[in-house]
Order: structure tokens, then sequence, then C-alpha cells
């Protein structure tokens, strides 16, 4: 029970790494660099796994320990506490090791960034805030994280400091997750009026044994939809999902870490971290599955002509991320979390893979430059045909069996739904049609650069290592749900069940059984749209390259309307963001501040000095006026003090 | 006698000084209304010390008289100083420290 006790040392690590390698590293060499910030998330991974071997011997699940008295005002008291069970072990693995890959990919990837040690800094400390964020036992300590990730993407999407869409794309991200922590903070209000604590387990406790609140009118109603206000924020999903697209300015290992596989899953972890509050708000859970369902098919309906290959797959993670919602808001949160962890490594994986490419093309992200690098770079292009199989849903990968428990969930579920789970479906073959669309333009046909003058290279073997071993993940990472199809357990679920205890009535309760129910599972819906979906992609952009073309002049107010991304950031610009600057500039700015406040700082200074300058003429000079003055002083007192008395 | 008498006397003495002070130009002639004034006070203070069969005026006497000997000592000395490098003991003439 050593780590168990001593769980804290799990985030300080990567924490010490952050504070070394940004205070003390500025002339080391790079190999000292690389030991502190490896060694701190190795070692972290490391505990993470002896946590996993002592956790499932733990008397007491889910582990809580309390470290010290954080805030204790009146009856408000917030510790420094973590808490460990099955949800928080497999966020924890997901993040310690996808993180420790991507780490170790960044050394090949920045190798030549002049921001070397400072861009290992932040990626420690993101790794810091993101294990207390999913380690946190109260909601205070996870706001601590959930804003530390948040900082810590801002930093790292302006990395490239003067780039100013860089730093333009920094603020936008922190700008809109503002509004959705604003929901966030609401929420930790009402929650401590309603419960009195912020504690996960009394709280959770206490929500329990509140009556369902099915007419949609109740404190955990709101408290529900405050939270999911926060959780669009951070998880980029409809109306807040603007900023993820722009936060590819960012170096490509950061949005492989945080825009892909953890910190955007935060939202989703909360979500599920909350499951017992949302069961009793059946109005929030249809708000969530709507929200997810819409994203999914909104964000993948722009990826579909989107020509930068990190811009796709940011809609592409969008998209995804729509899906984990959903499976939350059909009660499937388990199905949920399953996807998070397959997502985070295929995406992950897609990612790195596109930053291999960009790492051979010299920078280039543009697909309509690319194409023919099958041949060129053959590890990047293996790895990346593997994740795009596994976010297709191919059976057999990993994104088959956590779609598939998704739909289920939709279709069979307690709070199933037709029309989401048709629109799941076909967003599902949109995936499929994204996806190769990507890889077909980027790897197949003839090269549409010039390859004497575009020196194409294979990535080092430190960046193609962390692909392999995410491709593995992705091919295996679902392979817990596997006895499912044949009327077996589905492992994952199982593991997952005692935190879902109360909500989990999804899939996991309606097994499979017989070889029928594995045919039809193999070849059901969502495996055909996406067939489909590959299908078409070969045929647009494969077999008849010219036909995307004369698609888009065909359907041209439609191909405008994709290409614009349904101009949201245009509509949020006129409606939002000009109102707000007109009345900053003129109102808040040139009156406020100019004319009130510079007003009356400048007039108050200015009245001072003109005061001084008429008392300045009492300092003539000749010492008898200044006895005169003394004696005045004396008398005037003296006569005061003797009204006084008297 | 009553202790009244002594304190007119004493503030006619003081109110002396200080007219010598503001109005006089020489510096000797300050110097002395300062003196004066000093002497005022001490005249107070013993007059009030034996009104009240106390010790602590007469303590201060002494206090003042030493305090007013140094003072005469530096002050003079400086006096001295100024009239050879002035040829001059007017006050008015004396104001480099003016802003």
């Amino acid at each position: 029970m050593l780590i168990l006790e001593h769980l804290w040392i799990i985030p300080l690590l990567p924490l010490l790494g952050a504070a070394v390698n940004g205070i003390f590293a500025a002339r080391w060499p790079r190999s000292a660099v690389n030991a502190i910030a490896l060694g701190s998330t190795g070692l972290s991974f490391l505990a993470a796994l002896e946590v996993v071997r002592e956790f499932l011997n733990a008397e007491q699940i889910p582990w809580t320990r309390s470290y010290f008295i954080w805030i204790e005002a009146g009856s408000f008291r917030a510790n420094f506490a973590l808490q460990i069970d099955q949800l928080t072990l497999i966020m924890l693995l997901v993040v310690t090791g996808v993180g420790w890959l991507i780490h170790l990919y960044s050394v090949g990837y920045m190798a030549g960034d002049t921001g070397y040690r400072r861009f290992f800094s932040y990626l420690n400390l993101f790794m810091f805030f993101m294990l207390t964020l999913v380690l946190a036992a109260n909601y205070v300590l996870l706001f601590v994280g959930w804003e530390g990730v948040g900082l810590c993407s801002y930093l790292l999407i302006g990395f490239w400091f003067l780039k100013k869409t860089a730093t333009d794309a920094g603020n936008k991200a922190f700008w809109v997750n503002r509004i959705g922590d604003c929901g966030f903070l609401l929420e930790l209000f009402l929650l401590f009026r309603q419960f009195g604590t912020l504690d996960f387990a009394p709280i959770f406790h206490d929500a329990a044994a509140l009556p369902v609140e099915t007419s949609g009118h109740g404190v955990l109603t709101a408290v529900a939809l405050l939270l999911l206000a926060g959780a669009t924020g951070k998880s980029a999903q409809l109306p807040l999902y603007v900023w993820l697209p722009d936060a590819m300015e960012g170096p490509t290992p950061v949005s492989a870490l945080i825009h892909a596989a953890t910190m955007v899953a935060a939202g989703v972890y909360m979500v599920a971290r909350s499951h017992a509050i949302f069961i009793h708000a059946p109005v929030a859970m249809f708000a969530v599955a709507v929200i997810g369902c819409a994203t999914a098919l909104f964000a993948a309906t722009i990826a579909l002509v989107q020509t930068d290959i990190k811009r796709t797959l940011a809609y592409s993670t969008i998209s995804q991320l729509g899906y984990m919602f959903l499976a939350c808001g059909v009660g499937a949160f388990g199905a949920g979390i399953f996807h998070l962890m397959t997502h985070a490594f295929f995406k992950a994986l897609l990612f790195l893979g596109a930053g291999s490419v960009m790492h051979a093309m010299s920078g280039e992200q543009d697909m309509r430059r690319m194409g023919g690098l099958r041949r060129m770079v053959p590890w990047t292009y293996g790895t990346m045909f593997v994740g795009t199989l596994a976010i297709s849903g191919t059976p057999g990968f990993s994104g088959f069996f956590s779609k598939e428990e998704i739909l289920l969930a939709a279709r069979t579920g307690p709070y199933a739904n037709p029309v989401i789970y048709g629109l799941g479906v076909f967003t599902a073959g949109l995936t499929a049609l994204y996806m190769f669309r990507l890889l077909f333009l980027t790897f197949h046909g003839a090269p549409r650069f010039d390859p004497k003058k575009t020196h194409v290279h294979e990535s080092p073997r430190v960046m193609l290592a962390p692909l392999v071993v995410l491709a593995l993940l992705s091919l295996a990472g679902g392979w817990w749900a596997a006895p499912h199809l044949v009327g077996g357990l589905n492992y994952f679920d199982n593991f997952v069940k005692p935190v879902f205890a109360a909500g989990e009535t999804s899939s996991s309760t309606e097994p499979y059984t017989g070889s029928g129910q594995l045919i039809a599972t193999v070849f059901g819906p969502p495996v055909i749209a996406a067939f489909i979906g590959f299908l078409l992609a070969w045929w647009l952009y494969l077999r008849r390259p010219e036909t995307p073309e004369r698609l888009a002049e065909r359907f041209h107010a439609l191909y405008r309307l994709l290409v614009g991304k349904y101009f949201i950031d245009e509509f949020y610009a006129a409606i939002i963001i000009r109102p707000l600057l007109w009345v900053s500039t003129n109102f808040l700015w040139h009156t406020v501040d100019e004319e009130t406040i510079d007003g009356l700082v400048n007039g108050v200074a200015h009245e001072a000095g003109e005061v001084g300058d008429r008392l300045r003429h009492l300092n003539s000079g000749n010492t008898r006026s200044y006895a005169a003055w003394v004696i005045l002083g004396a008398v005037v007192l003296t006569t005061l003090l003797a009204w006084m008395v008297r | 006698m009553p202790i009244s008498y002594y304190l007119a006397l004493s503030a006619v003495l003081f109110g002396l000084g200080v007219i010598g002070f503001v109005f006089k130009r020489n510096i000797i002639t300050i110097f002395m209304s300062i003196e004066l004034m000093l002497n005022a006070v001490n005249l107070a203070f013993i007059a009030f010390a034996r009104a009240l069969g106390q010790l602590q005026g007469q303590v201060f006497v002494f206090f003042v008289i030493v305090v007013a000997a140094a003072e005469a000592a530096v002050g003079l000395a400086i006096v001295i100083v100024i009239a050879r490098n002035r040829q001059s003991l007017n006050v008015e003439r004396i104001n480099l420290l003016k802003l």
C-alpha cells in the first residue's frame, strides 16, 4: 500500500520536473532536460501501474486519502484529498501512459526548437494539473486541475508566441473556456448551497437519495446543466467548440496530448464523475445526448472539406468527443469512458502521425500539396493506417468496440432514442469518409509537390517508437470488450461498473447472446455505414480524383457553407465579439477609463500641484519669517489648548 | 507674592524675545533674543516649582542653562564664521538655502 498511501507522489513528480526544467535547467544540456521531463512522467506512469496492482487488493473502494486541510472558512472546508476508483484508474493510466509516449515523441519533434526546455516544462506542468484533475476527491481540487490544464493549454497553443495567429488562438481558447468555467463555478456554488460540502462522496450519496427530477425543475437539473456548460467549454462541444480548431496553432505533440487525448476529455470525465447528479436529472441527460449527437454530426461534416491535415483531425476530435457526450447522455457512462480511452490511443496516434508527416514535408500542413507519401514514409503510413481503421470502427480495432457500445446504448439503453442512434450511425459513416479522405489525400495517388525541392524523409526512431506503441494500443485497446461479442463479459464495463453502480443500466446488463448476435453486430449499421464511407472516399479521392471538384461546383452553396465552417466564427464575431468590442472601446475604455477614472486621478494630481505651487511661496528663505510661522503656530496651539482645558 | 506676578514677568520677557527675534536683523541681537526667551521660560519653571513645592522645575532649569550655554558656544562660532565670510551680520542676506 505504498503508493496508495502517498498518492500525492503521482502529480508531484511532473510538477517537480516542470519546476526544475523551468527554473534551473537554463544552461543544462538537452540530455539533462530530457532526463528530467521523461523521467518524472515515466516515474509517474510506473507509480500509476503500482497503484493498479495495489488497488486490486485494496480493502476500501473508492480509496480516499486526505493530506491536509486546504481551505477552511465557516462551515466550508476543502481538503487536499485524492481519490482512486476504477474511473480514476483508467484516466490515470491513459494520462500518464499516453502522456509519456508523447513526451518521448516530442524529443524528436521539438529537437530543432529554441524553446525546447520551456516546452517540456509546460508539458510537465500540464501533466501535474491533469493528474490533479483526475485524482481530486472534491470539486474544488478538481477545479484547480481544470483551470490549470486550461492555463497550460493557453501557454502551449501560444507556444510560438512570435506568431500572431498562435497567440490569438491561445487567447481565443482561454476566453471561450472562461465562458464554460463560469458555468462550472456557479455549479460549485449551487452544490455547496444544496449539500453543504463539495466532496464527491457525500454529494453523490445525498444526490442519490433525492427524487428523480422528471419535470426538469429542480436543483439537480440546474447543477447538471451548469456542469454541462463547463464541460462544453473544456471538451469543445457545441456551442463553445470554436477554440479547438484554432488550437492547432500549437506544436503537434500538444495537439495530440492536450487537444485530443487528455485535456479535452476532462469534460467527459467530469460528466461521468458526476453521473449520480445526471441520472437524477433526465432533462440534463437529454441535453447532454443532444449536444453530443449534434456536435458529432456537425464537426464531422466540417471535417469533410478541411484541407489542413491538423484541422481535419481537430474537427474529428470534436466529433469523437461528441460521441462520448452522446454516450453519457444515453446513460452509458462506462461506454463514454471506454471511448475516451480508445480515442486517446488512436487520436494521439493520428496527431503524432500527422506531425510525422509535417516533419517529413518540412512543415507542410496542406493536404492538397501532399499525396503519394506512402512509400516515402512507410512507418508513418502504416501506423496512421491503423489509426484510421480504429477511428472508423473497423471490426477488431479498438474504436469499433467503444463506438459499438455507445450506439448500442443509444439503440437499446434506458435512454434510447432512435433519432440520436440514427445520427450516430450516419456520423460513423462520415467519420470513415473524412478519415480515409485524409489518408488517401496524404499518402496515396501522385505526389502534388515537387519531390526534388521537398526532401521527404522518414522521422527519427524516437518519433516512430511512440507511433508503433500507439498503433498497437489502437488495435488492441478495445479487446477488453471482445468476449462480450460472443456472449461473454465486457471486461471494461465490468471493471468500471462499481463506479456507475447507480447509473449503469446500459449495455452491460443486456449481454449479447449467441453467434447470430455477433454477426448482427459485426455487420451492423455502424459498420455498414463506415464501409460505405470508406467506399465513397475511395471512389472520390482515388478512383475518380476529379469528382470532388465537380461536386463542389454542383453543390456550390453547401460547399461554401462547409468550407466556411457554417460561418459560426463570423456569427459569433457579429453578435458577440463586435458589440462587446464596441462597448469596451467606446464606453469602458474612452468614457469610463479615460474620462472618469483617468480624469479623476489626473484631476487630483493637478489640483495637488496647483496647491503646492501656491504654498511654495511660504518657503521664502528668510529665517525670521519661518520663526514668525513657528510662533504663529505656537500661539494658535496654545490658544486652542487653553480653550479646550477651559 | 502670588505666582501670577512671576508668570506675567515671564510672559513679558518671552514676548520681548519674540519681537526681537522676528524684527531685528542683526544676528547677535537675534541671538540675545533667543537667550531672553530661554530665560523667560526658566523663570516660569522656577515659579511653578516653588508654587507647587516640587523639584522637577528646578532640575529642568539647570538643563536649560546647560543647553543654552552649549548653544551659545556653537551659535557664536557660527556667527563668527558668517561674519568672516560675509562681512555682514544682516540675516536678510543669509538666504542661500532659499528654493
